[in-house]
C-alpha cells in the first residue's frame, strides 16, 4: 500500500494490549461456538434416544407370532344351513386335541392348551368357513396368532429363568408351545393386522385401523373448516382491512390463540359443540371442529405471510391496469401466495394429526372395536389410540404403543416432507 | 454521458418557442393539488396542464414527489393507507377525485407503466390479454388474439415474442419485459400513459427502443413521463415540469425550460448543479 499523507499517531495495532484485546475477542468467539455446538448436541442425543427407544420398544410388534393349526370342520357341527352359529369353540378344542394327543384326555391341560391360540381363534374359522362353505366336512389350515402371553414368550419378553409363579405361562404350557415351535408350525410373519385390524381387548389382534380412519376423517373435517376460513380470513385481514386499532387487536388475538393450550380447546368443544349443540361425542366431526379452531390461528399467520411475501410491484401492475381489487387479489397475488399457503397448511393439518388433549376431552379415546363409518361415528384417532394403549396393562401393548408412536411419526414425517418438498417446488425468487 | 449537449444544439433552432400549450387541447389539468402521507406534506400546491398528444416530462431531484404527483392522475395514491389527496384534477374536464367517478375506469383509460418492469408472472399473451378481458373489451378468441398483436407491435414487441407467447413474461431481458409491459397498458387502449422513470431498470439500447416508442406513442396518446436523465426528457418530450420539494417550480416547452428557464433552482438542476 502507499501510504499518502498518513496521521503521525495511528493507533498502535501491535502494542501489546491491542493483541490481549483481539485474544480476548477470539476467545468469546470460541466459546459462543462452543455453546451453540453443545446445544446442538444435547438436542440431537435426545432425539436419538427417543427414537431408538420407540424403535425398539415398538419393533417387535411388527411382526406377530402365529401357529399353523389344521382344523377338521366336522357338519356335525357346523351345518350349512347356519354358517355363522356353528359350535366352533368345539372345533377349536378339537383341533388343539389333534396337536397334543398326549393330553388329549386331560380336559384342564387341553383348556390350557388352547389359550395358546388367540381367545378369538374361532372367529378366524368361523370367517374362513362363511366365506367358502364348501371347508364343511373337509379340513381347513389357517396361521392362527397367539396369545400375547405366548407371543410374547417367542419373542422373548418373557424372561424363562424367571421361577415360573412369576411368569405368565407356565412350565407344562411352554414345554407344549416349544414343543409346536419345534415341529415348525410357529410362524413370525410380518404383522398386516397393525394397521388392518380395529382395536381389540386383545394385544394380538389390536391394529390402528380404527384410528387410521378417525385421524383421516378427523383431518377431513379439520381441512374442510380451517383451510376456506383462514384463507378467507387471512385475505381480509392482509388486503381489505384498514390497519388500525382493531386490526392490530384481531392481529394479536389471533397470535394468541395460536398459543393456547389446546386442552382448553377441547374444554370448548366440549361445552360448545357437544353440550350446546348437541353434536354427538367421540365423533370426528366434534375433534376435526375443535382442531379447527387449533389450526386457524396457524393457516391464518401463514396465509398472511405469503400474501405479504408477494411483491408490492404485483399489486401495483393489477391496479394500474384497472383491475378491482378482488381481481387483484384472486387473479395475481392468491395463485403467487398459494405454494407458502399450502406448505403452511399441511404444516398446520400434522400439528393437528398430532394432537391429543382435545380429542380425550370430546371422547375420543373410546374403546371401540370397529372403523369409523363417517364423520358422526363414534372414533379414535392415532394419538388417542396410543394413549389407550398405553394405559392398557397387558405386555403386548407396551410394544403396542410404541409401534403406533412410530406409525404417527411416519405419517407426520411423510406430511412434513410433502410441505418441504412442495415449498422448494413451488418456491419462487423475484 | 451520452449527448449532454443535444438539447442546446436543438434549442439553438428556436429559442423562444413557448410550446403549443396555449392553444391545443388540454387532457389533464390538476389545480392546487396537495398530497399528503400522513403528517409529510409532500406535494405543495402544485397546478398543471398536460396538452393532448403530446409528452410531459416531470424532472426534479429525488425525494420532490414527482411519483406521487404522477401517481395522484390515475388515483394510484389511493392503495396506500394514511395518503390524502386534496386539489382538483381533470381528465377531460371530469373531476377524477369526484366521488362518483369510478376507479377502475378511470385506471383503464389513464394507464401506468412503473420504474421497475413488472410483467405478470403469467405467459406473455396472458399479461397483455389480462387487460382487455378484465374490462370486456374484447369478444372472442380471434379478437383478443388481434388485440395482443396489436398492442406488442405498437410496443415495438412483436417481432420479438410472436413465436413465443406462451412463454412466461417474467423470462424476457429487461428492456423487453419493460416494452411488454408499456403493451400490456395500451392494451386497455388508454388515453393517458404515465410513465414513472420507465428507462432507469434498463440500458442504452433498451433506452433507445423505449424511446423510440414513446415519440410513435405520441401520436394517439397523452404520455407523462418522470425521468432522472436531463438527455432523456430533451429528447422525448415536449412540455417540462420541474419539481423541487414539493413544489412545482417551473413549467413549460421543454425547449424553454431546458435553454432559458426563469428559475434559478431549474437553471442550477439542468446544468446539474445539486439533485
Ligand atoms: N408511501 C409513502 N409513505 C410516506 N412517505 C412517502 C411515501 N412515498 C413517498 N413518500 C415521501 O414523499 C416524498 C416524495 O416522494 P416521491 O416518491 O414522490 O419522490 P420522487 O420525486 O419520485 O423521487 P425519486 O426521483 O427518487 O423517485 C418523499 O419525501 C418520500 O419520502
Ligand atoms: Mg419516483
Amino acid at each position: 500500500m502507499t501510504v499518502i499523507d498518513a496521521p503521525a499517531t495511528g493507533p498502535d495495532w501491535s502494542s501489546a494490549a491491542s493483541n490481549a484485546n483481539r485474544r480476548r475477542r477470539y476467545a468469546a468467539d470460541r466459546r459462543l461456538r462452543i455453546y451453540g455446538l453443545t446445544a446442538i448436541i444435547i438436542a440431537v442425543g435426545v432425539l436419538v434416544i427417543l427414537l431408538a427407544t420407540v424403535l425398539t420398544g415398538g419393533a417387535s410388534a411388527f411382526v406377530q407370532t402365529r401357529v399353523t393349526v389344521e382344523f377338521t370342520i366336522d357338519p356335525e357341527l357346523v351345518s350349512a344351513d347356519n354358517i355363522q352359529r356353528g359350535n366352533y369353540r368345539q372345533i377349536i378344542t378339537n383341533a388343539v386335541a389333534e396337536l397334543f394327543p398326549e393330553i388329549a384326555d386331560d380336559r384342564t391341560a387341553l383348556t390350557a392348551a388352547g389359550r395358546i391360540l388367540t381367545s378369538n381363534a374361532q372367529f378366524f374359522v368361523r370367517d374362513a368357513v362363511v366365506a367358502d362353505p364348501s371347508l364343511i366336512g373337509r379340513t381347513l389350515t389357517l396361521a392362527i396368532p397367539a396369545s400375547d402371553p405366548f407371543d410374547q414368550l417367542n419373542k422373548g419378553t418373557i424372561a424363562r429363568d424367571l421361577p415360573e409363579e412369576q411368569r405368565r405361562v407356565n412350565d407344562r404350557d411352554t414345554a407344549l408351545f416349544d414343543q409346536l415351535v419345534d415341529r415348525g408350525l410357529v410362524s413370525t410373519p410380518f404383522n398386516w393386522g397393525l394397521f388392518f385390524n380395529a382395536d381389540s381387548r386383545f394385544p394380538e389382534l389390536a391394529g390402528l385401523r380404527g384410528a387410521i380412519i378417525g385421524s383421516f376423517y378427523l383431518l377431513l373435517v379439520t381441512l374442510l373448516v380451517s383451510v376456506p376460513v383462514g384463507i378467507a380470513a387471512a385475505i381480509y385481514l392482509e388486503e381489505f382491512a384498514r390497519r388500525g386499532r382493531w386490526s392490530r387487536l384481531i392481529e394479536v388475538n389471533i397470535n394468541n390463540l395460536a398459543a393456547v393450550p389446546s386442552v382448553v380447546f377441547g374444554l370448548l368443544g366440549l361445552a360448545v359443540f357437544i353440550n350446546f349443540f348437541g353434536l354427538p361425542r367421540s365423533a370426528p366431526l366434534v375433534g376435526g371442529l375443535v382442531l379447527s379452531l387449533m389450526t386457524l390461528p396457524t393457516i391464518i399467520i401463514v396465509t398472511r405471510a405469503a400474501l405479504k411475501a408477494v411483491p408490492p410491484s404485483i399489486r401495483e401492475a393489477a391496479y394500474g391496469i384497472g383491475a378491482s381489487k378482488h381481481q387483484m387479489v384472486l387473479h395475481h397475488v392468491l395463485p403467487l401466495a398459494l405454494p407458502g399457503i399450502l406448505t403452511g397448511t399441511i404444516i398446520g393439518m400434522a400439528q393437528a394429526l398430532g394432537e391429543t388433549a382435545p380429542l380425550l376431552l370430546v371422547g375420543m379415546n373410546a374403546f371401540l372395536t370397529a372403523a369409523p363409518g363417517g364423520i358422526t361415528d363414534a372414533a379414535t384417532a392415532l394419538p388417542t389410540q396410543i394413549y389407550i394403549w398405553a394405559d392398557s396393562s397387558e405386555r403386548g401393548f407396551v410394544a403396542k404403543t410404541s409401534a403406533g408412536i412410530v406409525v404417527l411419526l411416519l405419517f407426520l414425517i411423510v406430511m412434513n416432507a410433502v410441505a418441504i418438498f412442495l415449498r422448494r417446488r413451488l418456491e419462487r425468487t423475484w | 454521458m451520452e449527448q449532454l449537449v443535444a438539447p442546446t444544439s436543438k434549442m439553438g433552432v428556436d429559442v423562444r418557442h413557448t410550446g403549443e400549450a396555449g392553444t391545443t387541447e388540454i387532457k389533464v389539468s390538476a389545480q392546487n393539488v396537495d398530497v399528503f402521507y400522513g403528517e409529510k406534506h409532500a406535494i405543495k400546491g402544485v397546478s398543471v396542464n398536460v396538452p393532448a398528444r403530446s409528452v410531459m416530462a416531470f424532472i426534479g431531484p429525488s425525494g420532490c414527489g414527482k411519483s406521487t404527483f404522477l401517481r395522484c392522475i390515475n388515483r394510484m395514491n389511493d392503495t396506500i393507507e394514511g395518503c390524502k389527496v386534496t386539489g382538483n384534477i381533470r381528465l377531460d374536464d371530469r373531476d377524477i377525485y369526484d366521488a362518483n367517478l369510478d376507479v377502475v375506469e378511470l385506471r383503464a383509460r389513464v394507464g401506468m407503466v412503473f420504474q421497475k418492469p413488472n410483467p405478470f408472472p403469467k405467459s406473455i399473451f396472458e399479461n397483455v390479454a389480462y387487460g382487455p378481458r378484465i374490462h370486456g373489451l374484447v369478444h372472442g378468441k380471434a379478437d383478443l388474439d388481434a388485440i395482443v398483436e396489436q398492442s406488442l407491435r405498437k410496443a415495438a414487441l412483436w417481432e420479438e415474442v410472436k413465436d413465443r407467447l406462451k412463454e412466461p413474461g417474467t423470462g424476457l431481458s429487461g428492456g423487453q419485459q419493460q416494452r411488454l409491459c408499456i403493451a400490456r397498458a395500451i392494451a386497455v387502449n388508454p388515453e393517458v400513459i404515465l410513465m414513472d422513470e420507465p428507462c432507469s431498470a434498463l440500458d442504452p439500447i433498451a433506452t433507445a427502443r423505449v424511446e423510440e416508442l414513446i415519440d410513435e406513442l405520441r401520436q394517439n396518446y397523452t404520455i407523462i413521463i418522470v425521468t432522472h436523465s436531463m438527455q432523456q426528457a430533451a429528447r422525448v418530450s415536449q412540455q417540462t415540469a420541474f419539481f423541487h420539494l414539493g413544489i412545482l417550480v417551473e413549467t413549460g416547452s421543454t425547449e424553454f425550460i431546458f435553454t432559458n428557464p426563469h428559475d434559478q433552482r431549474t437553471q442550477d438542476y439542468i446544468t446539474g448543479r445539486f439533485g
